[in-house]
């Protein structure tokens, strides 16, 4: 038998720990799923987690890595900004979904011009397009109350249905022969979110995915928002003594993750991705709850859990085609490391004392 | 646009198969909720239904082993959310969430040999009498069982709840688990079976989706389903046949968009598709616009963990 003894404070110990632990336990699971599979688990684990890194052609998988981090990081510092305050965006693939729409609705009215300002307006436009997506739950929630949560996530199953209207009626290529998709954003030179240096995979999303990290490091550990949002969280009752206004936290940490998510997806339209099509959306919204979690809503932990996400990404591509280990693994894999790291948490709160007679 | 096109009595017929999963899920929602515990993986839970049922039914060839089956994977995949909130004091709404995103990708793993299939029929009851009625026959009385399963169930929580020590225990535990646990009610073990009873009802639903509504196997179906079942537990504050009513008006709201559809009705499809959902959230902004209603009626211990530290 054993009891639960909460600690005074988190163990600092744990609190870096257990990202890694819950790793490795998924990495054991996640062998055991694949052996399940009837795949090699050591082969799997190796293929996802080595061959992107130092495997052959490494160095196009590394590139690779970059780009998919970078939308995750963005969406995540965003989300943990509200995660920290108790505020539960969840929405973010919409706001995602929106900003995509707006940055490339930008891109394609000035086509085929040639201008120096049309990418810094779209860059403009995605923003606003996330943030405005994102007003919608934190008005609704300041002004009646209503659940952000639910509402935020219905706001993407509207916005993945407008991004499919748009593919097949107002954005679609007139050139393209009837087939739904807008232009190739990434072939119009004035709108291409391209490699600032060829072959690294370093583009516009990852130049702003490190500049959110610095500022939301900034924000939290050097300003008074960033105190009141911590502060917000932990203690809410203290927060309204010490005069934090919850309505103002709501639509500030609402907007700014509204406008990081709608960045992520503009730089997504624009560069990888190229195009709005109905499958544009492809889920880093919400792989981006785990990575904020995984990073445990700190700037610096986000960066690294983005990165190791991306990994699980490239390498979970990799795997597909080299073992033919199904992509629907991969998402299940990556939900696991959810579970495991809440779990583990545990360890960080609570003290675990073994006793031999019953507690009581 | 043809509206003779849409036959009134066709039209509730379909309206209550298209609640019946809503329904299932929201009611086993609700009762995890009136025990004190907020489950946002109701998505991910009916999603592993849906392919647990659908792979049962397809092997054996019996829709009803497909159910059992559904409602057994459901309640073992609630079971990890059970052990994490409850045992491991973890984040409900952190785990509800992973429960939804773990149980999407399972799923669709689970689900890779079924695409495209069709599953043996599930066949409607044939109720002596009342099936034969004229207009009221074909409305109310010529579904298949699970649309009356439903119903009873609805019907049972609300007896459960309201004249039961069941009932009674379950809803102290849900608005004050310190009282509770001083009272010697076991708070733990009581919140997982109602977790558990959830989690078979969602599966039910998700099966449903999977077998009569749809009836298909395909990647990420339930399109939300599970989270209109959460805000209709919020709209029917925690009450079973307010829960009954929010199921019936939203599967009415998208049987009336899908028949606007194939009317050729002269908006975009996709715009009519958004509708159940700027529906819900309307409905949510008027529920909790009224903030002393929604406050008063919502467990007082919602989304807290219990830890006894003596």
């Amino acid at each position: 038998m054993f009891i639960l003894e909460k600690r005074p404070n988190p163990s600092r110990f744990w609190t870096g720990a257990t990202p890694v632990l819950a790793v490795v336990l998924t990495m054991i699971a996640g062998g055991l799923l694949f052996a399940a599979l009837g795949k090699n688990p050591f082969e799997a684990i190796r293929t996802i987690f080595l061959d992107p890194l130092i495997g052959d052609n490494a160095w196009y998988y590394r590139a690779q890595l970059l780009v998919k981090a970078a939308p995750l990081v963005l969406i995540a510092i965003g989300l943990s900004l509200g995660f920290r305050a108790g505020i539960w965006n969840i929405g973010a693939e919409g706001q995602y979904i929106l900003g995509a729409i707006f940055g490339a609705g930008v891109g394609l009215w000035f086509y085929p011009s040639q201008h120096w300002y049309i990418f810094p307006l779209m860059i403009i436009a995605g923003g606003f397009g996330g943030w405005l997506w994102a007003m919608i739950p934190a008005i609704l929630k300041t002004r009646f109350g209503t659940n952000e949560i639910l509402v935020s996530l219905m706001l993407v199953y509207v916005a993945k249905n407008l991004l499919a209207s748009m593919a097949v009626g107002l954005m679609r290529n007139p050139e393209g022969s009837g087939f739904p998709g807008s232009r190739d954003l990434s072939a119009y030179p004035s709108a291409a979110n391209l490699e600032i240096f060829a072959g690294t995979g370093i583009h516009w999303g990852v130049v702003a995915a490190v500049i959110a990290v610095i500022a939301s490091y900034i924000l939290l550990q050097r300003h008074m928002l960033g105190f009141q949002i911590r502060l917000t969280g932990q203690a809410p009752r203290a927060a309204r003594f010490a005069g934090v206004k919850p309505e103002r936290l709501v639509v500030f940490c609402m907007g700014m993750s509204g406008i990081l998510a709608g960045l992520a997806g503009m730089f997504e339209v624009a560069g990888p991705a190229g195009k709005i099509s109905i499958d544009f959306a492809s889920g880093y919204g919400f792989t981006a709850i785990i990575v904020a979690f995984l990073g445990r809503l700190h700037p610096i932990g986000i960066l690294l859990a983005g990165l190791l996400m991306a990994l699980t990404y490239v390498g979970g591509d990799i795997a597909q085609s080299n073992i033919g280990l199904p992509s629907a693994a991969i998402q299940a894999f990556q939900g696991m490391l959810l579970f495991f790291l809440l779990a583990v948490d545990l360890l960080s709160n609570y003290r675990i004392r073994f006793n031999l007679k019953e507690a009581h | 646009m043809d509206l003779s096109a849409i036959n009134p009595l066709v039209l509730i017929a379909s309206l209550m198969v298209s609640a019946t999963p809503i329904l299932l899920a929201a009611i086993g929602e609700l009762v995890v909720e009136k025990s004190g515990v907020l489950n946002l993986g109701v998505e991910g839970m009916m999603i592993v239904g849906a392919i647990c049922g659908f792979a049962t039914a397809v092997e054996t060839g019996s829709p009803l082993l497909g159910f059992i089956a559904a409602a057994a994977g459901s309640a073992l995949l609630s079971l990890i959310f059970a052990v994490l909130t409850q045992f491991l004091l973890a984040n409900q709404v952190a785990t509800g969430l992973a429960l939804t995103l773990f149980g999407l990708g399972f799923s669709a793993m689970l689900g890779q040999g079924y695409v495209g299939l069709k599953p043996p029929s599930t066949p409607t009851l044939h109720i002596p009498v009342l099936s034969d009625l004229p207009v009221v026959g074909t409305m109310l009385f010529s579904h298949d069982l699970m649309v009356y399963v439903s119903l009873a169930l609805v019907a049972a929580v609300w007896a459960t709840l309201k004249y039961t020590r069941v009932g009674l225990i379950l809803r102290a535990v849900g608005e004050n688990h310190d009282a509770a646990h001083a009272l010697g009610y076991k708070v733990i073990r009581i919140r997982i079976l109602a977790i558990m009873f959830g989690g078979a009802c969602a599966g039910l639903g998700g099966a449903y989706l999977s077998l009569v509504r749809v009836p298909q196997w395909t990647e990420g179906m339930t399109a939300g389903a599970g989270w209109i079942a959460l805000a209709i537990v919020v709209f029917g504050s925690w009450k079973p046949w307010r829960v009954l009513l929010g199921a019936y008006l939203f599967g009415g709201i998208s049987v009336l968009q899908l028949n606007l559809q194939a009317a050729g009705l002269k908006v975009p499809v996709q715009y009519l598709s958004m509708s159940p959902y700027l529906i819900t959230i309307l409905v949510l902004v008027i529920m909790s616009a009224n903030r002393s209603r929604a406050a008063l009626s919502a467990p007082a211990s919602l989304g807290r963990s219990f830890h006894a530290s003596h």
